[in-house]
């Protein structure tokens, strides 16, 4: 039988100071008088968790846990270490590994090496199309029907740019509530992209990125998913029109969700000034403006999620000229801290609004059934106790990914996940892994 | 001066000056029977390309020859190394050779930044040209035969002087180093091109920019041919060479709106008949030989101020700028 | 950057006014054609910055005796000197050789004042590098002792026993307000021009 938890004092969701009972994978009871239920207090372990915050345990829909393929940068073991110490107990593993998952057969193995770590739940994404190539649909039935039961489809890293395609995709998981999730980038107008075009790509002679190509490709699924029916996506959203494409979408009632990941709510396109590839990423760092559109879009709905976009590189990937640099920056254990800092400490989300934003949607959107729910008595016991008042200096050697590629490497950062719960199981206590 | 020249913008207005009086003393030993100063004796010099580039090459190499300084040429395009990750290899490479000064071509923007702010070398580095980013020797150059031309060897002899810097902007380090450097020194400068050759933003530089030659030349008081690939037409840029020549191209009719004062100058190397005429290359008012002569001056001017401060490799003080 | 002339404001003991000074200047104008048998073949060379007055002034005075023009031309010596790595890049000062060259001539190099030596060791290998004179000669105003190197003057306008913390200072009209040769006793000579 697993350990018994009380955990005493705690703010759920930053409210009034009351226990919580985990018991058996389920929370057994909260209130004042939670410690008198269950096991006596001599089979359970107390936590004073006066100062802390309950949040339901995160679930992010876009992680890159680099298995099968690219274990020197991550494996599914290393990067759901990393999930739990930032406060996750579901991540969804992009579908770009070597090889692609595409068929049943790789979203099983992954989602079976999730299980076996058991740090946190691990949904593989499916591809959409075989080998990301954007030539023909992968067998998104399969994947969906396999022991994986992929819901959310995605060639991340490469946009799914035929407008046949996607159509065609967006039609498809349709039979099995699935959802394409999308990497907007239209390719011709991205040749060679380095950075956020703007006055500064100019200036450094690096190649731009163009907001226009992230927002095409928006607009274009949007009008699809309204066209057939479906359910898209958006992932990473980065410019201040998307935001505008967006809302825009909904307020017409279509069925478009969309993503921001922690560093486009943080850092700008400035930082390309130090060409320092750690700041390489895609979609790339943008401006100020469309930094405070997301946070605007992020506080009022329109964006319905942040997601981390976890990439690891290995060292050797980064230390290197721009050009020559991967994209991709390390986020699931700055990922909390860094929605603190540009959301709660700006007064933009309370924490209910966090809870939404980085568990209940994004698990609504994976239709993952078990997580994203409610801190309430009979609920899988999946909860994250967090520090709010605590402030951390990010060092990259600290990280438990197999990765170094932290953008944030020695900035100060707010708040620390203090505990993880996995269905009522530990699997981070005192900020370690447990 | 900073300890590095990566960009035009790392050059004060009085670095800049200091640079051009100093090229201009550089100038004046070619001259001499003995065309060689003791400077930098027993200092190295690495020429580190990754990119082909004979001329750039053979001036930095003269210029710190006439220095008396040791040189090593590093070509590495082609090779393995011409791969990304071997940039830090490399560095490390010269460094334990001990290399005073890097000088580094590069294809990627921003790579001799990487170079000098990464903790891999020591040395002082030199931007050589990297993408399309910089080439801030090459405005130095320029700068400087303008300045003998147009501004009379004086301190501020170039303020207020009109400078048309034209073609292909967007993909030109010349033009980005140029347009920063003549800025600093007062100049006012206009970017003429076809708007699929400026870059996104360029409302913010300190320029003005103008898609008609014709408008821009009678005021000019020297004009700056860039080069013009022919692949850009691949990218549609545009339509054609021959419509390029007709709208941005410099030809005898066009040189004859000049003021008669203005010079003609062009970076190097040049497509003749696509940006600039055979008749206008070879004109009195073409400056483009004397651009090459004044490119080892400068070169010698600024690895001059550049090293001649600093404790030789090995001795140097961590960290300083 | 190099640093440009720094200003002092300490005042300091006149050891020379400009009276004292014309009479030196006309002194070695004389001592040097007395030496060479007339102007024939003679170069002055100042060494940059203030020997290049002294050089013409020199020069002005050999023709108003002699009624023939003395070439006069200038020598900067910031690339020979030995020092380069130890300070911050120095501006170069103009060199300008007459055109007869110095290949067969008698060159004078001309200073303000003598001190290590160290400069006028570095204006030979400049001249080295320039051409093969007959002969150099040095001419300076002041001479004030604590030579580091086996040199010393053909002419000098005044010896002046200094103490090492003392400080030298040449004005020259024309270049400064007045002509004058001073002393500041409180900090040891640090930077500046030549060898004050």
């Amino acid at each position: 039988m697993s350990t018994t938890y009380l955990i005493k004092n705690v703010a759920v969701l930053g409210g009034a100071p009351t226990d919580l009972l985990l018991q058996d994978g389920v929370i057994a009871d909260i209130g004042p008088e939670a410690g008198d239920r269950g096991a006596s207090a001599g089979e359970r372990v107390e936590i004073d968790a006066s100062g802390l915050v309950a949040l339901p345990g995160l679930v992010d829909l876009h992680t890159h846990l680099r298995e099968p393929g690219r274990e020197d940068a991550e494996t599914v073991e290393s990067g759901t270490r990393a999930a739990a110490l930032g406060g996750f107990t579901a991540v969804h593993a992009m579908a770009n590994t070597e090889p692609v998952a595409d068929t049943a057969g790789v979203v099983e193995q992954v989602w079976r090496l999730g299980r076996e770590a058991g740090h946190c739940d691990v949904y593989p994404v499916g591809a959409v199309t075989v080998g990301l190539a954007g030539e023909r649909l992968a067998e998104l039935g399969a994947m969906a029907d396999s022991a994986a039961r992929v819901r959310v489809f995605s060639d991340d890293g490469q946009c799914v740019s035929d407008a046949v395609l996607m159509r065609r995709a967006l039609e498809y998981v349709k039979a099995f509530d699935g959802v394409i999730a999308q990497h907007a980038q239209e390719p011709r107008l991205t040749e060679g992209a380095q950075m956020n075009e703007g006055e500064l790509s100019g200036r450094l002679g690096l190649t731009g990125w163009p907001a226009v190509a992230e927002e095409a490709i928006i607009a274009r699924d949007c009008l699809l998913t309204a066209h057939v029916g479906s359910r898209l996506h958006v992932c990473h959203v980065s410019t201040a029109g998307s935001v505008d494409i967006v809302r825009d979408a909904k307020r017409k009632g279509w069925n478009v969700t969309a993503e921001a990941c922690p560093h486009h709510l943080l850092l700008t396109d400035e930082l390309a000034a130090t060409y320092d590839p750690i700041y390489k990423v895609n979609p790339p760092l943008r401006s100020q403006t469309d930094v405070d559109a997301l946070r605007a879009g992020l506080a009022d709905g329109t964006i319905d999620i942040v997601a981390t976009d976890h990439a690891p590189h290995p060292h050797e990937d980064k230390d290197c000229e721009w050009a020559a640099a991967a994209n991709g920056m390390l986020g699931l254990e700055t990922a909390l801290s860094i929605v603190q800092q540009t959301m709660v400490d700006t007064g933009l989300l309370d924490w209910a609004g966090v809870a939404e934003r980085m568990s209940y949607a994004p698990a609504r959107i994976g239709r993952v059934a078990e997580h994203g729910r409610p801190i309430e008595q009979g609920e899988p016991a999946n909860v994250v106790l967090y520090d709010p008042a605590a402030r951390r200096t990010i060092e990259a050697s600290e990280s438990a990914s197999l990765s170094r590629n932290t953008p944030y490497a020695g900035r100060e950062l707010p708040g620390r996940v203090v505990a993880t719960f996995l269905r009522g199981k530990a699997t981070v206590l005192d900020g370690k892994l447990a | 001066m900073k300890r590095h020249l990566l960009s035009a913008a790392d050059l004060t207005r009085d670095d800049a000056e200091l640079v051009l009086a100093t090229a201009d003393e550089m100038r004046s030993l070619a001259d001499r029977p003995i065309k060689k100063l003791p400077a930098l004796r027993g200092r190295t010099v690495v020429n580190l390309f990754f990119e082909d580039s004979t001329r750039t090459r053979i001036s930095f190499e003269a210029a710190a020859k006439r220095l008396s300084a040791d040189v090593i040429n590093f070509a590495a395009k082609g090779s393995s190394l011409s791969k990304g990750e071997s940039l830090k290899d490399t560095a490390l490479t010269l460094e334990a050779m001990g290399a005073d000064a890097v000088v580094v071509r590069h294809g990627s923007s921003g790579a001799p930044h990487r170079l000098a702010h990464s903790g891999w070398v020591r040395s002082s580095v030199v931007n050589a040209g990297d993408g399309t980013h910089e080439h801030p020797t090459q405005a130095l150059l320029d700068a400087f035969t303008m300045w003998k031309h147009l501004g009379g060897s004086r301190p501020g002899g170039l303020e207020g002087r009109k400078i048309a810097i034209v073609g292909d902007v967007l993909h030109s380090r010349v033009a980005r180093s140029n347009a920063l450097l003549l800025r600093t020194l007062g100049a006012e400068v206009t970017l003429v091109a076809p708007p699929t050759l400026l870059p996104v933003g360029i409302e913010g530089w300190p320029v003005e920019t103008s898609y008609d030659l014709d408008s821009v030349l009678p005021k000019a008081d020297a004009v700056m041919m860039l080069r013009v690939q022919r692949e850009r037409m691949h990218g549609g840029f545009f339509p054609t060479a021959r419509e390029y020549s007709r709208r941005y191209g410099l030809d005898g009719k066009r040189m004859a709106t000049l003021q008669d004062h203005t010079i003609v100058m062009h970076p190097g190397p040049m497509v003749r008949g696509m940006e600039i005429t055979a008749d206008v290359a070879d004109s009195d008012r073409s400056v483009i030989v004397e651009q090459v002569t004044n490119g080892v001056a400068v070169r010698m001017a600024v690895l001059y101020l550049l090293l001649s401060g600093n404790e030789p490799a090995g001795s140097m003080v961590e960290g300083e700028e | 950057m190099p640093s440009r002339d720094t200003a002092t404001t300490d005042v300091g003991r006149v050891v020379l006014d400009d009276l004292d000074i014309t009479r030196a200047l006309t002194r070695i104008s004389h001592e040097i054609l007395e030496r060479n048998k007339g102007a024939g073949d003679l170069v002055l060379l100042g060494i940059p910055s203030r020997g290049v007055p002294l050089a013409q002034r020199i020069a002005a005075r050999m023709a108003a005796v002699e009624g023939y023009d003395v070439p006069v031309g200038s020598i900067d010596v910031t690339m020979y000197r030995d020092d380069l790595r130890m300070k911050p890049a120095r501006a170069l000062l103009h060199t300008q050789i007459p055109a007869g060259g110095i290949d067969g001539k008698v060159v004078v190099l001309v200073d303000d004042v003598l001190f290590s030596g160290r400069t006028i060791r570095a204006a030979l290998d400049a001249l080295n590098d320039i051409g093969r004179p007959k002969a150099v000669r040095l001419a300076v105003l002041v001479d004030r002792g604590h030579r580091e190197l086996p040199i010393r003057a053909d002419f000098v306008g005044k010896n002046l026993p200094t103490s090492l913390v003392e400080r030298v200072k040449v004005t020259l009209a024309g270049v400064d307000d007045v002509d004058a040769v001073t002393i500041q006793g409180t900090l040891a000579n640090t930077d500046g021009e030549g060898e004050a």
